[in-house]
């Protein structure tokens, strides 16, 4: 049931460090799913760990209303920095795919063959796009493209209700770099 | 207004108060439920309605029990810690049976414990938590649809018996994002609030209180009390039931860990298990006839929790010893799985199909 | 014959539960006179402490809620603030408000909640058989003090009106005492001041810390009492105005 249209339960874990719009790009799917019509549910880790270093949120996306909304084993596992992908590379799920931010993951981490791995320099492809802050979509994009679940187009129609409106005139931007991270799986297929 | 939205269960219960009609809001930060305080410092002035940050939970459920006094629709909201420091003023609450909402967010204790998602005052909610003879009604929303869904209804419960309602949520469900949709209901038809303080222009004037000296005032007012809950608990049960006609076993939980049994039951079923699921969204009063009537046909019950048992104790009651009940439940944050819970529905069904 | 006194209507015809000479009776009657001058008994609501004057709804003729111990305050923020164009006060025992409701008396200060507070300073806790306040004296015999108030084990005498004086959210402070004519004569001009700026819908909490005797508690007589507040009480808490700042203009921002 990997990677197919068809895919009709999805659980996604986004961990990267503060300051990585790692919520954000957790808020963006789930309101990608929502517009597509599809169930959701969308868990932030909160408190004082969000501080801390590492910051990761918990997205499932149905067919049908959604049991508990966290995330044990992930189907999809989005990492933006190292430490998250030591975190959480070996709760993945057998057959599931892995993108990870190349720019700062220099090591190819050590998984089950059926995993699938992305490695996607999102850092780099932000700086390019005049705007590092938005590696996080870069990620998405490649993430939409790969799974086929949720479409790019459909993720940039979400971006205005889900970045704050004091940030509006990054829309533009931000709709860029999904699809450059889109192009990026469709080139490397 | 039927439009789906995405909103975490703090600001969309947030929301859904202001809809009630929620004339005013008081509270104290506390996590996991400080986005309800920020959404309200937001959204209240901008509807011309009240908004204070309290020095502390004591402050804010007394700034509760004046505006309420006054007939105003009124609510604070906190979290575990800060709901015990509120207790002496529910208790005057229902002693002055003062119409309010308060809404917890719990987190883990006792003590201070931590900021992660728990179910541990149960007890506290729906056994009165401060001193003397009341009960305040409980509800248990398991999904953040049902907690926008319960808004309206807590704040309509309180003004018709004269009673806070607690609304009992978890870190989760305050935090979690799902889509909703605000359903504007109409209010129930409500007594008119003649008891209000409002200055005694033209009228004899109004006292509201909760000391009752006289010898035998207090006891007659505890009766009156008590005559109320009862209407409480014969016309305001919720409950929802899912495949209990065949069930063999019914895993019985409320709120977030009731979304979890959902998926095991489900599961069950797939592996020819015959599970049902009894979910009490009113925690007090609580379903007592509906178990006691699935007691009758059925071999035993799992509770499920995020606690080390509480609500398992109220099934026993309404068991009343007629078949085993079984409790699971993780604690301090800790949530059980789907597949730790059904793991133990196969545990305790595997014996019985081999007799 | 010609009247020259009578009952206020507000106050109501009846016997009050009050010790023989307690100062509680003279501010009652002072805030039922204050409340039928300015006509506002309309739209007064009065909130009645945890302290002997539990019961002050069975005296004052207005609408009345009995709170928690101490928390007047916050109760009348929630009153006010729901209800802007009605006149909320408290009335407040020392041990209600200086000891259990510090914290609520102090923020309702701090935020300048427009509301009165009637503060009945006895320096004892009168209700529960007194017992030691914040305001006990020093040297003063009290149920918990036997030898005396002793500021090595007990502290010193808690001046709460100073400490209130100054937050800029209390516009009025005053200290009167209930301790013979000329004094209570005065303390009513107090009272009705802070009634006054609270109607006039002035910036603050306005408070009339009140001096009061407990002849029971102090083992004194009525009269006794009152030569108590002149010479001993207004050594530690001195009278007058503390603060009026009822000329203050509106701030908004
Ligand atoms: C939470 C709580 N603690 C203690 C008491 C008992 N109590 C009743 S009145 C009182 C002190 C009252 O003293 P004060 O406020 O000075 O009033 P007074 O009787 O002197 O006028 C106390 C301690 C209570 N009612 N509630
Ligand atoms: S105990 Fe003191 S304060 Fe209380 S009524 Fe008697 S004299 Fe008044
Ligand atoms: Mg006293």
């Amino acid at each position: 049931m990997q990677n197919t249209k068809q895919n009709s339960y999805e659980e996604i874990i986004v961990a990267g460090f503060g300051g990585q719009g790692i919520m954000l790009a957790g808020r963006l799917l789930a309101q990608t799913a929502m517009k597509a019509g599809k169930e959701v549910t969308y868990m932030p880790s909160y408190g004082a760990e969000v501080r801390g270093g590492t910051a990761n949120c918990m997205v499932i996306i149905a067919d049908e209303p959604i049991a508990s909304p966290l995330v044990d084993k992930p189907d999809s596992l989005i990492v933006m920095n190292k430490a998250s992908l030591n975190k959480f590379a070996s709760r993945l799920k057998a057959g599931g795919l892995l993108v990870m931010n190349s720019s700062l993951i220099d090591t190819k981490p050590q998984l089950d063959d059926s995993i699938e791995i992305i490695a996607i320099p999102a850092d780099e492809i932000a700086v390019e796009l005049g705007n590092k802050k938005i590696a996080n979509m870069v990620a998405l994009g490649a993430y939409f493209q790969k799974r086929g679940i949720l479409s790019p187009d459909t993720a940039a129609a979400c971006l205005p209700d889900t970045i704050a409106k004091r940030y509006h005139k990054t829309l533009p931007v931000n709709t860029e770099a999904i699809h450059r991270g889109a192009e990026f799986t469709k080139d490397n297929e | 207004m039927s439009e789906r939205i995405l909103m975490c269960g703090n600001e969309a219960l947030a929301e859904a108060a202001i809809i009630a009609g929620c004339d005013a809001y008081f509270g104290y930060p506390i996590t996991p439920q400080n986005e309800i305080t920020a959404y309200m410092s937001k959204r209240m002035p901008e509807e011309g309605r009240v908004f204070v940050q309290s020095e502390s939970e004591l402050a804010a459920i007394n700034m509760v029990f004046g505006a309420s006094a006054t007939g105003k629709r009124t609510m604070t909201s906190s979290s575990s810690p800060g709901i015990s420091l509120m207790q002496e003023g529910i208790s005057y609450l229902a002693g002055a049976e003062l119409p309010s909402v308060i809404v917890n967010v719990m987190r883990g204790g006792p003590g201070l414990g931590n900021i992660a998602p728990s179910q541990g005052d149960y007890f506290q909610a729906t056994r009165g938590g401060g001193h003397g003879d009341y009960r305040t009604i409980a509800l248990g929303p398991s999904t953040v649809q049902e907690l926008v869904d319960c808004m309206p209804l807590a704040f309509d419960l309180a003004d018709q018996y004269r009673i806070p309602v607690v609304v009992l949520a978890d870190g989760i469900l305050g935090q979690m994002m799902e889509p909703i949709v605000f359903n504007k209901k109409p209010r129930r038809s409500l007594p008119p609030k003649d008891w209000a303080l409002t200055g005694a222009k033209g009228r004899e004037q109004n006292i509201v209180r909760s000391l009752w000296l006289p010898e035998g005032s207090l006891e007659k007012h505890n009766y009156k009390l008590q005559a109320k809950y009862q209407q409480v608990q014969k016309n305001e049960v919720l409950c929802e039931q899912y495949e209990v006609d065949d069930a063999e076993i019914i895993v019985i939980a409320y709120g977030v860990a009731a979304r979890i049994v959902r998926s095991a039951v489900k599961k069950a079923r797939q592996e020819g298990i015959k599970a049902g699921w009894i979910r009490p969204i009113t925690l007090w009063p609580f379903p007592t006839m509906q178990i006691a009537k699935a007691a009758d046909e059925l071999s035993i019950f799992l509770v499920v929790e995020m606690s080390m048992g509480q609500m398992v104790e109220d099934v026993k009651l309404a068991v009343a010893g007629k078949v085993p009940v079984v409790f699971y439940g993780r604690a301090g944050g800790g949530v059980p799985s789907v597949d730790q819970v059904l793991e133990k529905i196969k545990q305790l069904t595997i014996p019985v199909k081999k007799q | 014959m010609k009247t020259v006194f009578t009952r206020t209507p507000t106050l109501k015809d009846c016997l009050t539960h009050y010790c023989p000479g307690c100062g509680h009776s003279i501010a009652h009657r002072l805030i039922a006179e204050t409340i039928d001058e300015l006509d506002i008994r309309g739209r007064t609501i009065g909130i009645a402490p945890v302290g002997c004057a539990v019961l002050a709804y069975n005296y004052l003729d207005v609408d009345m809620i009995e709170v928690a111990h101490g928390r007047a305050p916050a109760v009348a923020t929630g009153m006010k603030r729901t209800n802007p164009d009605k006149i909320i006060f408290s009335y407040q025992g020392d041990g209600d408000l200086a000891a259990i409701g510090t914290g609520e008396i102090i923020h309702a200060a701090h935020r300048g909640e427009q509301i009165t507070v009637i503060f009945i300073n006895n320096a004892v806790f009168g209700m529960t058989g007194g017992q030691m306040a914040p305001t006990t004296v020093l040297g003063q015999t009290t149920a918990t003090t036997q030898q005396g108030r002793d500021a090595a084990n007990e502290g010193y005498p808690l001046q709460v009106s100073e400490l209130l004086a100054l937050l800029p959210g209390a516009i009025y402070v005053e200290r009167c005492a209930l301790s013979g004519p000329a004094q209570i004569q005065k303390a009513k001009k107090a009272i009705k001041h802070a009634f006054e700026l609270q109607i006039s819908g002035a910036q603050g909490l306005s408070l009339v810390e009140l001096l009061s005797t407990c002849p029971t508690y102090w083992r004194l007589s009525p009269v006794k009492a009152m030569e108590w507040i002149e010479n001993e009480m207004t050594k530690v808490f001195p009278l007058g105005k503390l603060k009026d700042e009822s000329q203050r203009p509106r701030i908004s921002v």
